[in-house]
């Protein structure tokens, strides 16, 4: 059914239509519509069978899941920024003890300074924590994912994180198809756990394992999630035949045909990018998109395939690894390594500023002319960077950056967009 | 593309505006996306809110940098904040106030842009009258419809019952009503 709603709301919609059995939340913007809205259809008792947990902090979530999930339940939370930060230890153990719970990200940066806006930082900090991770260009992809996340990690045994820019797609009001229980039903199995906590049969799950078995355990891991690789786009094929729709995948490619410039992104910024291309399309650039939707596991066969053709790839993330910059480029260089392609790093987005047509048009630009640097900073205000850096070279004492920085631009407060 | 843009306070309902104008826009069968700016959530503090509407599908998720209407739900933010920031001369001006143009000291700018294209309407006093709140969101909603012709006053009564229920709505609906005839006749009275 067709609906124009917000984009948390269709999430839990989504949610709600898998049939979850535990729900486990602690609110933090810009997840905390999600899990208000299931709290609301759990309250007033339209999922049959499913428990709201309230819990005391993400770290409770996380581990509320997990038990949940090693009792055989089918099992959903949603987080974003620091309160991924605060779960760490636990989502290593969710994905360590192959439990296949679903959580939603709904991206965020990292603080310090504090920041609650969107960028990728939260879920680049845990891509190498064993879950699979789906990244969102759409609200209708977002509600999309979900239905595949939940068949793809029980099917492997494997958690999986559904990532969505938070604010931007999760407060957008937009038209998105919520599809009926039949159709939900008919994609997605019951749950079929692998291990079960059964006083009828018990077992324990979790045991210590030393070097005689660990680099085993942990190879297994490795080679579960390079199975996702053929299974996500057969699940993704089986999904465009129910649903008719060509959402999830392991990555959409847009305008490649003959393109020679390429642009990897992940996220609602592919939207954008889009548009931006369609432009320098009409004025003649040889330019296209691959959108990466599966980001872990690395899908690097299907890039490799993708970027055959390409004389050079602009990677824009919104995330920086401090000290090296990028980490999908990282990624893409992989898919890239056996060839002389320039690989320009673009950081864009951090903290929730504005990723702009004018802005991508200008950097795209330079890429084609091969006059970008390899690391750039997207409408970075260097004059600012400048300000600041001659303010620590002048006195020992310089004071906090955060603040200065503000009290530079004469904002009493933070702002943004 | 027809691209709005949305400036208020911090409780006026600014972003609560932009998600029923775009609810209303799907009731047309039109694709719509409504998001807020990214600001600090304060009571009071300057708040923006965007829709798009489109007969095709909306990618695009930057900030409406050039908007072609502006519905400014608080006069008090003229001198504050740069609303008219990209505005093209072709563009509709809806402000909530009391006053004309004229008397808000915008006689002169607004010569730039066309006649019948711009309004203002007491949108507080509607709503104070209708819902006994002065939140201006919906009766500026009846207000842009009247003005701008891209949505109809029944399609925004009907975001309005989507998003509010009983005596809410209904006061709603009939601030969006009162300021749609407001308008109606304003604009008239300017073109004569």
């Amino acid at each position: 059914m067709l609906k124009q709603i917000e984009g948390s709301r269709a999430v839990a919609e989504a949610v709600a239509l898998c049939r979850p059995e535990v729900i486990c939340a602690y609110p933090i913007s810009p997840q905390t519509h999600i899990v208000e809205a299931l709290g609301e259809m759990v309250k007033a008792g339209a999922l049959a069978d499913c428990e709201f947990i309230n819990v005391e902090s993400e770290f409770a979530a996380m581990s509320v899941a997990i038990g949940a999930s090693a009792a055989g339940a089918r099992a959903y939370t949603a987080t974003a920024s620091q309160g991924l930060l605060f779960m760490a230890e636990a989502v290593f153990n969710a994905s360590g003890l192959g439990l296949p719970i679903v959580m939603t990200v709904a991206n965020r940066a990292i603080g310090a300074p504090i920041n609650i806006w969107n960028d990728h930082t939260d879920a680049m900090s845990q891509r190498d924590c064993g879950w699979i991770q789906l990244f969102a260009e759409t609200n209708q992809e977002a509600l999309d994912l979900h239905f595949q996340a939940f068949r793809l990690g029980e099917e492997l045994s494997l958690p999986v994180m559904v990532c969505m820019d938070g604010f931007i797609l999760t407060h957008a009001y937009e038209r998105v198809d919520v599809p009926t229980q039949e159709q939900v039903d008919a994609y997605l199995p019951r749950y079929e756990p692998r291990q079960v906590l059964d006083p009828a049969e018990p077992v324990s799950i979790g045991a210590m394992v030393g070097p005689e078995a660990f680099m085993e355990v942990r190879y297994l891991a490795h080679a579960k999630q390079m199975q996702a690789l053929e299974l996500i786009p057969a699940y993704a094929e089986e999904f465009r035949r129910v649903f008719g729709r060509d959402t999830g995948g392991l990555m959409h490619r847009y305008k490649m045909e003959d393109a020679d410039t390429v642009v990897v992104a992940l996220g609602s910024v592919l939207g954008t990018v889009k548009d931006t291309v369609d432009e320098m399309r009409d004025a003649g650039a040889k330019i296209g998109v691959v959108g990466i939707t599966c980001f872990r596991p690395w899908p690097l066969a299907a890039v490799q395939a993708a970027l055959a053709g390409a004389k050079r790839v602009v990677v824009l993330e919104k995330s920086l690894a401090v000290g090296i910059g990028g980490i999908v480029s990282t990624n893409v260089r992989t898919a890239l390594a056996a060839r002389a392609v320039p690989v320009y790093t673009v950081i864009a987005g951090l903290g929730g500023r504005a990723i702009t047509r004018d802005a991508l048009r200008g950097v795209f630009g330079a890429a084609l002319a091969d006059r970008l640097e390899p690391l750039s900073f997207l409408d970075l205000d260097r004059a600012l960077v400048d300000r600041a850096l001659a303010r620590e070279r002048e006195a020992r004492r310089s004071g906090p950056l955060a603040e200065s920085i503000l009290r530079d631009l004469g904002v009493v407060a933070a702002r943004a967009g | 593309m027809f691209q709005i843009r949305i400036h208020g306070r911090g409780g006026q309902g600014v972003v609560t505006a932009a998600e029923m104008l775009s609810v209303a826009a799907f009731r047309e069968g039109r694709y719509a996306q409504a998001f807020p700016s990214f600001g600090s959530e304060r009571t009071g503090a300057p708040v923006v809110a965007y829709c798009r509407i489109d007969e095709r599908e909306i990618r695009l998720r930057e900030p409406v940098l050039r908007p072609d209407a502006l519905i400014i739900q608080d006069p008090t933010l003229l001198h504050q904040v740069d609303v008219f920031g990209g505005l093209a001369p072709d563009g509709y001006i809806l402000i909530n106030t009391t006053r004309s143009f004229d008397a808000l000291g915008l006689g002169d700018f607004v010569k730039g842009f066309r006649a019948e294209r711009r309004c203002t309407v007491p949108a507080s006093d509607l709503a104070l009258k209708h819902i006994g709140r002065p939140v201006p969101n919906a009766a500026l909603l009846g207000g842009f419809a009247a003005l701008s012709g891209r949505i109809s006053l029944d399609s925004v009564q009907a975001a309005i019952r989507e998003k509010f229920s009983g005596k809410l709505a209904g006061g709603n609906c009939a601030a969006a009503a009162e300021a749609y005839e407001h308008v109606k006749k304003e604009s008239h009275a300017e073109a004569d």
